[in-house]
């Protein structure tokens, strides 16, 4: 799209853009570097004692020592943990909702559709508040429910659209050869929503690995918990910046992971892979077209196309 | 029902300051959003590396660790402009890189014919840009930014869990309360949270409707 938008930039316009180009890595990489420095000043408190800066070895040397890192892995452990079993039960759950939000009786649909747009427009927090207070369950079980209901609530509004996108000709061929209704819903649609959607559920995993942080406020011990809170109130408030740094890069690594992870397996099984053959997309999966109309298809374009998908 | 009549004040108060995060936060990531997706798209290869690792970090850090950082690790470093302010910079930070990938997805949703059309009659870049493209692209927009802002409107909760006075503080205080009436004053809280996010959300279907007439 973008380079629709200009042409092919000649000799003047690449300098120009390289210059930019140069000054503006020269502005971000000068704005990070005033960040890091200010982050290494030494501060002066109201009192007048001086304090070591953020990089001060005195704020990193508890990372030497194994039981804290066990600990920062006890926490990562937690929410992890947190993670899969609220994913486990948020798929059943979707499901669940997906069948009821696609039934034929509307005795069973309008009252499914109202709960899920409740769930839906609740923050997850105040779900969290309402499961442990209500029910008393504890800030994990509280935890689990909420993200659960609320994931699922979101999965099964996308296995709806993906049931209702697939052709009519499939749920018509099911019961023509005399599966039921719910055989037709299961073995002949179902896997195909389910197919069609793995990005949006997969791209909803991340969401829910996100949001097991929101655990930290109704008081379960997670990895901002554990990392930070209790190791600075056990080695000192002067490792606070560090302990917190080191969290951070954890949760940023676990989170990225699991985001390729999701776009590598959209890349692969996509919608485009649910078809026998994709018509009029190529086999990179463009539309022809729109990266620039070519008058000239060019011989050996529609060869080896899992090459070509790995770009 | 008793529970939430005789405290109204507060359930207001705390409705108060939902919204004052709601708009600062989301009029400040408005901004910053549109400023990213422009460097995102822009010929400028620096910009674009810096848009692109911006919105691949901050998508990728839980809300809670943005609010942690700007409720305690800030101040720590010694910036101190109150909680109300620090929660705002981090929802500001936090939601504007889901508004910049909103403003990007629609406008590389305009047809590619559009630009080429535009330009074989001889506009130059920036007439394409303000006079075909971006006219296009921002009604596509609206739909998916009104979600961003129905997703900021439940995420202004997390800041009651770093000592702003909102609704999701006043639940937890009045619960505290009167621990006898906990569903009847989390309901009402949820009420609260419904009053802001269905009207939005009924806004965006029906200029998803109008949108999706018009192509």
């Amino acid at each position: 799209m973008t380079m629709v938008l200009y042409d092919a930039p000649g000799p003047k316009a690449r300098r120009r853009s390289l210059l930019i180009s140069i000054v503006g890595a020269i502005a971000i990489a000068g704005g990070l570097a005033a960040l890091i420095w200010a982050l290494g000043a030494e501060r002066v408190s109201a009192n007048g004692a001086v304090q070591p800066g953020m990089w001060d070895g005195s704020r990193w040397d508890i990372f030497n020592d194994l039981a804290v890192w066990r600990s920062i892995g006890e926490g990562a452990a937690a929410t992890l943990r947190m993670a899969a079993v609220a994913a486990v039960f948020a798929l059943i759950i979707g499901v669940l909702f997906s069948f009821g939000r696609a039934a034929r009786s509307r005795w069973v649909r309008i009252p499914v559709t109202i709960v899920l747009e409740f769930f839906r427009g609740m923050p997850v927090l105040l779900m969290m508040l309402f499961i442990l207070l209500v029910f008393a369950t504890g800030s994990y079980w509280a935890g689990v429910a909420a993200l659960a209901v609320y994931n699922g609530a979101i999965i099964g509004e996308a296995l709806r659209a993906g049931i209702q996108s697939l052709p009519k000709g499939q749920r018509e061929a099911g019961l023509s050869i005399g599966l039921t209704v719910l055989q037709t819903r299961f073995m002949i649609e179902f896997p195909q929503a389910f197919r069609q959607m793995l990005p949006i559920i997969l791209a909803q995993m991340v969401v829910l690995l996100k949001d097991t942080s929101l655990a930290y406020i109704v008081g379960y011990p997670e990895l901002l918990r554990v990392g930070v809170n209790y190791l600075s109130n056990f080695f000192g408030n002067r490792y606070f910046f560090s302990l917190f740094f080191v969290v951070l890069v954890i949760y940023l690594a676990m989170n990225l992971l699991l985001s390729w992870v999701a776009r590598f397996v959209a890349r692969k099984t996509g919608p485009k892979a649910g078809k026998l053959i994709a018509a009029g997309v190529d086999d990179a999966g463009r539309i022809p077209g729109a990266s620039g109309t070519r008058a000239i298809t060019l011989p050996g374009a529609h060869g080896g196309t899992i090459d070509r998908r790995e770009r | 029902m008793d529970a939430i009549i005789e405290n109204l004040p507060l359930f207001l108060r705390g409705f108060w300051g939902t919204l004052q995060l709601l708009i600062v936060s989301g009029i400040g990531a408005f901004i910053i959003g549109v400023i990213i997706a422009a460097m995102r798209i822009s010929p400028v290869a620096s910009l674009r590396a810096f848009a692109t690792v911006y919105t691949e970090l901050l998508r990728n850090i839980p809300l809670t660790l943005v609010l942690f950082f700007t409720a305690n690790v800030l101040p720590y470093l010694d910036f101190k402009p109150g909680y109300m302010t620090l929660a705002m910079i981090g929802l500001t930070a936090y939601t504007s890189p889901f508004v910049a990938e909103a403003v990007r997805s629609g406008v590389n949703g305009v047809p590619v014919g559009q630009a080429e059309a535009a330009r074989s009659i001889g506009l130059t870049f920036g007439q394409v840009l303000t006079l075909v493209v971006m006219p296009q692209a921002l009604r596509m927009v609206v739909p998916p930014l009104i979600n961003v802002f129905i997703a900021l409107t439940k995420n202004t909760s997390v800041a009651g869990g770093f000592f702003v006075f909102e609704l999701f503080q006043t639940a937890q205080q009045l619960t505290n309360l009167r621990g006898d009436r906990v569903v009847a004053i989390l309901l009402g809280v949820a009420f609260f949270y419904l009053i802001i996010t269905v009207p939005l959300g009924l806004i965006a279907g029906q200029v998803e409707k109008r949108v999706a007439v018009l192509r």
